[in-house]
Protein backbone atom coordinates (compact mmCIF):
# COMPACT_ATOMS: atom_id res chain seq x y z
CA UNK A 1 0.00 0.00 0.00
CA UNK A 2 1.68 3.26 -1.03
CA UNK A 3 0.83 5.93 1.54
CA UNK A 4 0.56 9.63 -0.31
CA UNK A 5 1.92 12.42 2.10
CA UNK A 6 -0.04 15.24 1.38
CA UNK A 7 1.36 18.56 0.20
CA UNK A 8 -0.79 21.10 1.23
CA UNK A 9 -2.41 19.50 4.62
CA UNK A 10 -5.49 17.03 4.89
CA UNK A 11 -8.42 19.76 4.50
CA UNK A 12 -7.58 21.85 0.99
CA UNK A 13 -6.97 19.32 -1.31
CA UNK A 14 -8.22 15.34 -2.42
CA UNK A 15 -6.51 12.46 -2.95
CA UNK A 16 -8.09 10.48 -6.26
CA UNK A 17 -7.01 6.90 -7.02
CA UNK A 18 -6.68 7.14 -11.23
CA UNK A 19 -6.07 3.37 -11.85
CA UNK A 20 -4.55 0.71 -12.15
CA UNK A 21 -7.24 0.25 -15.17
CA UNK A 22 -8.49 3.84 -16.42
CA UNK A 23 -10.07 4.53 -19.88
CA UNK A 24 -7.50 7.41 -20.24
CA UNK A 25 -4.01 5.85 -19.11
CA UNK A 26 -3.46 3.42 -22.09
CA UNK A 27 -2.30 1.14 -20.48
CA UNK A 28 -2.06 0.20 -16.79
CA UNK A 29 -0.94 2.48 -14.70
CA UNK A 30 -1.88 3.59 -11.19
CA UNK A 31 -1.69 7.10 -10.19
CA UNK A 32 -2.39 8.81 -6.88
CA UNK A 33 -3.29 12.47 -7.66
CA UNK A 34 -3.57 15.52 -5.39
CA UNK A 35 -6.11 17.90 -6.74
CA UNK A 36 -7.06 21.36 -5.58
CA UNK A 37 -10.21 21.75 -7.72
CA UNK A 38 -8.77 20.95 -11.51
CA UNK A 39 -5.31 21.14 -10.91
CA UNK A 40 -3.21 18.68 -9.80
CA UNK A 41 -0.45 19.40 -7.57
CA UNK A 42 0.99 16.10 -6.76
CA UNK A 43 1.22 12.63 -8.14
CA UNK A 44 2.40 10.11 -6.89
CA UNK A 45 2.95 7.00 -9.21
CA UNK A 46 2.60 3.44 -8.51
CA UNK A 47 4.03 0.86 -11.08
CA UNK A 48 4.52 -2.39 -11.96
CA UNK A 49 1.56 -3.58 -13.54
CA UNK A 50 3.04 -4.37 -16.79
CA UNK A 51 6.23 -5.77 -15.27
CA UNK A 52 6.14 -9.46 -17.05
CA UNK A 53 9.38 -10.28 -15.76
CA UNK A 54 11.13 -10.09 -19.52
CA UNK A 55 14.76 -9.33 -18.56
CA UNK A 56 14.04 -12.46 -15.97
CA UNK A 57 12.97 -14.78 -18.51
CA UNK A 58 14.89 -13.92 -21.02
CA UNK A 59 17.88 -15.54 -19.24
CA UNK A 60 16.13 -18.88 -19.68
CA UNK A 61 16.10 -18.48 -23.50
CA UNK A 62 18.55 -18.77 -26.10
CA UNK A 63 19.19 -15.31 -27.98
CA UNK A 64 17.21 -16.18 -30.83
CA UNK A 65 14.30 -17.02 -28.75
CA UNK A 66 14.14 -13.84 -26.82
CA UNK A 67 13.48 -11.93 -30.20
CA UNK A 68 10.40 -13.06 -30.14
CA UNK A 69 9.70 -10.71 -26.12
CA UNK A 70 11.39 -8.33 -27.69
CA UNK A 71 8.19 -7.53 -29.85
CA UNK A 72 6.36 -7.36 -26.50
CA UNK A 73 8.62 -4.42 -24.63
CA UNK A 74 7.13 -1.25 -26.97
CA UNK A 75 4.29 -3.36 -28.71
CA UNK A 76 3.66 -0.28 -30.59
CA UNK A 77 7.09 -0.49 -32.06
CA UNK A 78 8.06 -3.97 -32.27
CA UNK A 79 10.84 -4.08 -35.41
CA UNK A 80 12.36 -1.17 -33.49
CA UNK A 81 12.91 -3.60 -30.44
CA UNK A 82 13.74 -6.74 -32.18
CA UNK A 83 16.43 -4.43 -34.28
CA UNK A 84 17.80 -2.93 -30.84
CA UNK A 85 18.25 -6.27 -29.54
CA UNK A 86 19.44 -7.92 -32.41
CA UNK A 87 21.99 -4.57 -33.17
CA UNK A 88 22.99 -5.62 -29.65
CA UNK A 89 23.93 -9.63 -29.73
CA UNK A 90 25.39 -8.59 -33.24
CA UNK A 91 27.65 -5.98 -31.75
CA UNK A 92 28.55 -8.77 -29.14
CA UNK A 93 29.23 -11.31 -31.57
CA UNK A 94 31.44 -9.24 -33.59
CA UNK A 95 28.79 -10.03 -36.38
CA UNK A 96 28.62 -8.32 -39.72
CA UNK A 97 25.24 -7.80 -41.24
CA UNK A 98 24.30 -8.16 -45.05
CA UNK A 99 23.76 -4.85 -46.38
CA UNK A 100 20.72 -5.38 -48.10
CA UNK A 101 19.54 -6.92 -44.65
CA UNK A 102 20.59 -3.72 -42.87
CA UNK A 103 18.92 -1.21 -45.24
CA UNK A 104 15.56 -2.89 -44.88
CA UNK A 105 15.93 -3.21 -41.58
CA UNK A 106 16.31 0.52 -40.98
CA UNK A 107 13.51 0.59 -43.60
CA UNK A 108 10.95 -1.27 -41.51
CA UNK A 109 12.16 0.18 -38.05
CA UNK A 110 11.27 3.82 -39.36
CA UNK A 111 7.82 2.89 -40.90
CA UNK A 112 7.09 1.08 -37.13
CA UNK A 113 8.30 4.49 -35.94
CA UNK A 114 5.65 6.65 -37.76
CA UNK A 115 3.36 3.52 -37.29
CA UNK A 116 3.76 4.60 -33.26
CA UNK A 117 3.51 8.13 -33.69
CA UNK A 118 0.08 7.72 -35.59
CA UNK A 119 -0.86 6.55 -32.50
CA UNK A 120 0.39 8.38 -30.07
CA UNK A 121 -1.06 11.30 -32.43
CA UNK A 122 -4.31 9.62 -32.37
CA UNK A 123 -4.96 8.92 -29.08
CA UNK A 124 -3.93 12.15 -27.47
CA UNK A 125 -6.13 14.12 -30.03
CA UNK A 126 -9.01 11.23 -29.26
CA UNK A 127 -8.47 12.16 -25.49
CA UNK A 128 -8.95 15.78 -26.12
CA UNK A 129 -12.27 15.10 -27.78
CA UNK A 130 -10.98 15.09 -31.44
CA UNK A 131 -12.18 11.82 -32.72
CA UNK A 132 -11.70 11.90 -36.30
CA UNK A 133 -7.97 12.85 -36.14
CA UNK A 134 -8.11 9.33 -34.37
CA UNK A 135 -9.66 7.78 -37.00
CA UNK A 136 -7.38 9.41 -40.08
CA UNK A 137 -4.43 7.80 -38.02
CA UNK A 138 -5.42 4.60 -37.81
CA UNK A 139 -6.70 4.54 -41.15
CA UNK A 140 -3.25 5.50 -41.92
CA UNK A 141 -1.60 2.91 -39.31
CA UNK A 142 -3.23 0.11 -41.08
CA UNK A 143 -1.61 0.97 -44.16
CA UNK A 144 1.71 0.23 -42.20
CA UNK A 145 0.57 -2.72 -40.69
CA UNK A 146 -0.34 -4.48 -43.46
CA UNK A 147 3.40 -3.78 -44.98
CA UNK A 148 4.28 -5.88 -41.85
CA UNK A 149 2.00 -8.44 -41.90
CA UNK A 150 3.49 -8.97 -46.19
CA UNK A 151 6.79 -9.10 -44.87
CA UNK A 152 6.65 -10.98 -41.96
CA UNK A 153 3.06 -12.88 -41.42
CA UNK A 154 2.38 -10.55 -38.64
CA UNK A 155 0.86 -7.42 -38.16
CA UNK A 156 1.87 -6.16 -34.98
CA UNK A 157 4.41 -9.28 -32.88
CA UNK A 158 6.34 -9.06 -36.73
CA UNK A 159 9.46 -10.67 -34.75
CA UNK A 160 10.81 -10.33 -38.09
CA UNK A 161 14.67 -9.52 -37.85
CA UNK A 162 17.14 -12.02 -36.47
CA UNK A 163 20.71 -12.11 -35.69
CA UNK A 164 22.74 -11.62 -38.52
CA UNK A 165 19.83 -10.30 -40.67
CA UNK A 166 16.21 -11.18 -41.60
CA UNK A 167 13.84 -14.34 -40.97
CA UNK A 168 12.42 -14.20 -44.22
CA UNK A 169 12.47 -12.88 -47.58
CA UNK A 170 10.35 -9.74 -48.39
CA UNK A 171 8.10 -10.74 -50.92
CA UNK A 172 7.73 -9.49 -54.46
CA UNK A 173 5.67 -6.02 -54.54
CA UNK A 174 6.56 -5.19 -51.12
CA UNK A 175 8.41 -1.90 -52.36
CA UNK A 176 5.33 -1.13 -54.13
CA UNK A 177 3.42 -1.06 -50.87
CA UNK A 178 5.79 1.14 -48.73
CA UNK A 179 6.26 3.59 -52.17
CA UNK A 180 2.91 4.11 -51.93
CA UNK A 181 3.33 4.83 -48.28
CA UNK A 182 5.87 7.75 -49.45
CA UNK A 183 3.95 8.63 -51.68
CA UNK A 184 0.75 9.34 -50.07
CA UNK A 185 1.50 10.17 -46.09
CA UNK A 186 2.87 13.68 -46.39
CA UNK A 187 -0.93 15.23 -47.40
CA UNK A 188 -1.96 13.13 -44.59
CA UNK A 189 -0.65 14.59 -42.14
CA UNK A 190 -0.78 17.73 -43.72
CA UNK A 191 -4.86 16.78 -43.29
CA UNK A 192 -4.50 16.05 -39.35
CA UNK A 193 -2.29 19.89 -39.34
CA UNK A 194 -5.32 21.38 -41.15
CA UNK A 195 -7.34 19.79 -38.63
CA UNK A 196 -5.74 20.69 -34.98
CA UNK A 197 -2.54 22.87 -35.57
CA UNK A 198 -4.48 26.12 -35.72
CA UNK A 199 -7.48 24.35 -33.75
CA UNK A 200 -8.61 26.74 -30.59
CA UNK A 201 -9.30 23.59 -28.61
CA UNK A 202 -6.50 21.94 -29.28
CA UNK A 203 -4.39 25.01 -28.76
CA UNK A 204 -5.83 26.17 -25.21
CA UNK A 205 -4.99 22.10 -23.96
CA UNK A 206 -2.04 22.04 -25.19
CA UNK A 207 -0.13 25.30 -24.70
CA UNK A 208 1.56 25.62 -21.34
CA UNK A 209 0.08 21.93 -20.14
CA UNK A 210 3.14 19.29 -18.88
CA UNK A 211 5.88 21.80 -19.77
CA UNK A 212 9.87 19.89 -19.54
CA UNK A 213 12.23 22.20 -19.62
CA UNK A 214 15.34 21.13 -22.03
CA UNK A 215 17.59 21.08 -18.59
CA UNK A 216 14.30 18.75 -16.95
CA UNK A 217 14.20 16.76 -19.74
CA UNK A 218 18.37 15.90 -19.59
CA UNK A 219 18.30 16.14 -15.88
CA UNK A 220 15.23 13.10 -15.95
CA UNK A 221 16.96 11.02 -18.57
CA UNK A 222 14.52 11.89 -21.28
CA UNK A 223 15.22 10.58 -24.74
CA UNK A 224 13.68 10.75 -28.32
CA UNK A 225 10.93 12.75 -29.47
CA UNK A 226 10.01 14.19 -25.90
CA UNK A 227 13.98 15.26 -25.64
CA UNK A 228 13.74 17.03 -28.89
CA UNK A 229 10.32 18.63 -28.21
CA UNK A 230 12.18 20.07 -25.08
CA UNK A 231 14.18 21.75 -27.61
CA UNK A 232 17.49 19.99 -27.38
CA UNK A 233 18.71 18.69 -30.90
CA UNK A 234 19.85 15.09 -30.02
CA UNK A 235 18.81 12.21 -32.22
CA UNK A 236 20.59 9.00 -31.87
CA UNK A 237 20.14 8.32 -35.79
CA UNK A 238 22.71 11.25 -36.73
CA UNK A 239 24.78 10.92 -33.75
CA UNK A 240 25.18 7.17 -33.34
CA UNK A 241 23.53 5.72 -36.82
CA UNK A 242 22.98 2.14 -36.92
CA UNK B 1 39.28 -7.32 -22.54
CA UNK B 2 42.18 -5.49 -23.59
CA UNK B 3 43.79 -3.25 -21.63
CA UNK B 4 46.12 -1.36 -23.96
CA UNK B 5 48.49 1.86 -23.79
CA UNK B 6 46.66 3.61 -26.17
CA UNK B 7 43.20 3.86 -23.70
CA UNK B 8 45.50 5.72 -21.62
CA UNK B 9 45.35 8.44 -24.10
CA UNK B 10 41.92 8.47 -25.01
CA UNK B 11 40.95 12.33 -23.73
CA UNK B 12 38.25 11.52 -21.14
CA UNK B 13 41.00 8.98 -19.42
CA UNK B 14 43.50 11.71 -19.44
CA UNK B 15 41.09 13.75 -17.93
CA UNK B 16 40.61 11.76 -14.94
CA UNK B 17 43.93 10.57 -14.37
CA UNK B 18 45.21 13.95 -14.14
CA UNK B 19 42.22 14.35 -11.78
CA UNK B 20 42.38 11.75 -9.10
CA UNK B 21 44.45 8.58 -11.18
CA UNK B 22 42.95 6.07 -8.55
CA UNK B 23 39.20 6.39 -9.83
CA UNK B 24 39.89 4.23 -12.74
CA UNK B 25 41.10 0.50 -11.41
CA UNK B 26 40.83 -0.95 -15.04
CA UNK B 27 40.49 0.21 -18.65
CA UNK B 28 38.29 -2.20 -20.79
CA UNK B 29 37.95 -1.49 -24.78
CA UNK B 30 35.52 -3.53 -26.21
CA UNK B 31 33.92 -3.19 -30.15
CA UNK B 32 34.53 0.12 -29.84
CA UNK B 33 33.04 1.09 -26.49
CA UNK B 34 35.24 2.04 -23.03
CA UNK B 35 34.65 1.04 -19.94
CA UNK B 36 36.30 2.77 -16.90
CA UNK B 37 36.24 0.14 -13.60
CA UNK B 38 35.90 2.10 -11.04
CA UNK B 39 36.08 1.70 -7.10
CA UNK B 40 32.81 2.06 -5.60
CA UNK B 41 34.21 4.79 -3.19
CA UNK B 42 35.04 6.86 -5.88
CA UNK B 43 32.36 6.58 -8.10
CA UNK B 44 30.22 9.92 -6.77
CA UNK B 45 33.11 11.87 -6.88
CA UNK B 46 33.91 11.22 -10.32
CA UNK B 47 30.11 11.52 -11.19
CA UNK B 48 30.11 14.85 -10.40
CA UNK B 49 33.79 14.88 -12.21
CA UNK B 50 32.38 13.45 -15.22
CA UNK B 51 29.11 15.33 -15.10
CA UNK B 52 30.15 19.28 -13.84
CA UNK B 53 33.36 20.03 -15.93
CA UNK B 54 32.73 21.93 -19.32
CA UNK B 55 34.97 19.77 -21.49
CA UNK B 56 33.64 16.37 -20.47
CA UNK B 57 29.77 17.02 -19.85
CA UNK B 58 28.40 13.88 -19.13
CA UNK B 59 25.10 15.34 -18.49
CA UNK B 60 22.98 12.65 -19.78
CA UNK B 61 22.68 8.97 -17.61
CA UNK B 62 21.47 7.09 -20.32
CA UNK B 63 21.03 3.63 -18.18
CA UNK B 64 22.07 2.16 -15.23
CA UNK B 65 21.86 -1.73 -14.92
CA UNK B 66 23.11 -4.00 -12.32
CA UNK B 67 24.39 -7.94 -13.14
CA UNK B 68 24.36 -10.54 -10.86
CA UNK B 69 27.13 -12.68 -11.56
CA UNK B 70 26.59 -15.33 -8.79
CA UNK B 71 28.86 -16.91 -7.54
CA UNK B 72 31.50 -15.19 -8.72
CA UNK B 73 32.91 -12.71 -6.60
CA UNK B 74 32.46 -9.44 -6.47
CA UNK B 75 29.01 -10.58 -7.36
CA UNK B 76 27.29 -7.60 -8.20
CA UNK B 77 27.94 -5.13 -10.89
CA UNK B 78 26.78 -1.30 -11.60
CA UNK B 79 26.99 -0.32 -15.07
CA UNK B 80 26.76 3.55 -16.12
CA UNK B 81 26.14 4.45 -19.48
CA UNK B 82 26.59 8.47 -20.12
CA UNK B 83 26.11 10.27 -22.67
CA UNK B 84 27.30 13.68 -23.48
CA UNK B 85 25.10 15.42 -25.64
CA UNK B 86 27.34 18.27 -26.42
CA UNK B 87 30.46 16.25 -27.64
CA UNK B 88 28.52 13.08 -29.31
CA UNK B 89 30.87 10.80 -26.57
CA UNK B 90 29.56 7.79 -24.50
CA UNK B 91 30.80 6.34 -21.91
CA UNK B 92 30.69 3.37 -19.65
CA UNK B 93 31.03 3.02 -15.71
CA UNK B 94 31.45 0.10 -13.85
CA UNK B 95 31.44 -0.73 -10.29
CA UNK B 96 31.62 -4.05 -8.51
CA UNK B 97 29.83 -5.07 -5.18
CA UNK B 98 30.48 -7.68 -3.02
CA UNK B 99 27.57 -10.22 -2.43
CA UNK B 100 27.14 -9.97 1.40
CA UNK B 101 27.18 -5.98 0.96
CA UNK B 102 26.24 -4.23 -1.76
CA UNK B 103 26.15 -0.95 -1.54
CA UNK B 104 27.11 2.24 -3.12
CA UNK B 105 26.43 5.85 -2.94
CA UNK B 106 23.62 6.99 -4.76
CA UNK B 107 24.20 9.52 -8.03
CA UNK B 108 20.86 11.12 -8.08
CA UNK B 109 22.34 14.68 -7.17
CA UNK B 110 24.28 14.24 -10.12
CA UNK B 111 21.72 13.10 -12.67
CA UNK B 112 18.33 12.61 -10.95
CA UNK B 113 16.97 10.34 -13.49
CA UNK B 114 19.15 7.84 -11.07
CA UNK B 115 16.21 7.86 -8.73
CA UNK B 116 14.20 5.36 -10.86
CA UNK B 117 17.00 3.16 -12.34
CA UNK B 118 18.30 3.26 -8.57
CA UNK B 119 15.17 2.15 -7.05
CA UNK B 120 14.65 -0.50 -9.58
CA UNK B 121 17.89 -2.13 -8.81
CA UNK B 122 17.20 -1.86 -5.30
CA UNK B 123 14.23 -3.92 -5.86
CA UNK B 124 15.12 -6.69 -8.25
CA UNK B 125 18.48 -7.27 -7.07
CA UNK B 126 18.56 -5.93 -3.63
CA UNK B 127 21.60 -3.51 -4.21
CA UNK B 128 21.34 -0.65 -1.55
CA UNK B 129 21.84 3.22 -2.50
CA UNK B 130 23.08 5.32 -0.24
CA UNK B 131 21.61 8.77 0.32
CA UNK B 132 18.91 8.10 -2.61
CA UNK B 133 16.06 10.02 -1.37
CA UNK B 134 13.79 7.56 -1.51
CA UNK B 135 14.54 3.83 -2.02
CA UNK B 136 11.89 1.87 -2.03
CA UNK B 137 10.53 -1.00 -4.10
CA UNK B 138 8.84 -0.26 -7.07
CA UNK B 139 8.19 -2.59 -9.77
CA UNK B 140 7.23 -5.11 -7.31
CA UNK B 141 4.45 -4.79 -4.90
CA UNK B 142 6.06 -3.29 -1.83
CA UNK B 143 5.89 -6.42 0.73
CA UNK B 144 7.26 -8.60 -1.90
CA UNK B 145 10.48 -10.61 -0.38
CA UNK B 146 13.67 -11.61 -2.50
CA UNK B 147 14.93 -9.94 -5.18
CA UNK B 148 13.61 -11.54 -8.49
CA UNK B 149 16.41 -10.70 -10.81
CA UNK B 150 19.38 -12.50 -8.53
CA UNK B 151 20.77 -15.69 -10.30
CA UNK B 152 19.66 -17.75 -7.63
CA UNK B 153 15.74 -16.59 -7.66
CA UNK B 154 14.08 -19.29 -9.83
CA UNK B 155 12.41 -17.96 -12.97
CA UNK B 156 9.25 -19.19 -11.91
CA UNK B 157 9.00 -17.35 -9.12
CA UNK B 158 8.42 -18.39 -5.43
CA UNK B 159 6.60 -21.65 -5.29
Amino acid sequence: MTIVQTATGPAKTMVLNMGPQHPSTHGVLRVLLELDGETVVKADVDIGYLHTGIEKTAEALTYSQTITITDRMDYLAPLSNNLAYCLAVEKLLGLEVPKRAQYIRVLLTELTRIGSHLVWLGTHAIDLGAMSVFLYCFREREKLLSIFEMVSGQRMMTSYFRIGGLALEPPTGWMDRVEDVVRTFPSRFDEYEDLLTKNRIWQARTQGVGLLSASDAIAFGVSGPSLRGSGVDYDVRKYFPY
Amino acid sequence: MTETPDLEKNPTVARIRAWRPEAISELISFRGELTLVVPREHLRPLAEFLAGEPDLAFTFLSDVTGVDRFPVEPRFELNYHLLSISRRDTLRLRVRLPGESPVVESVVPVWPTANWHEREIFDLFGMHFDGHPDLRRMLMPDDWEGFPLRKDYPVEGPR
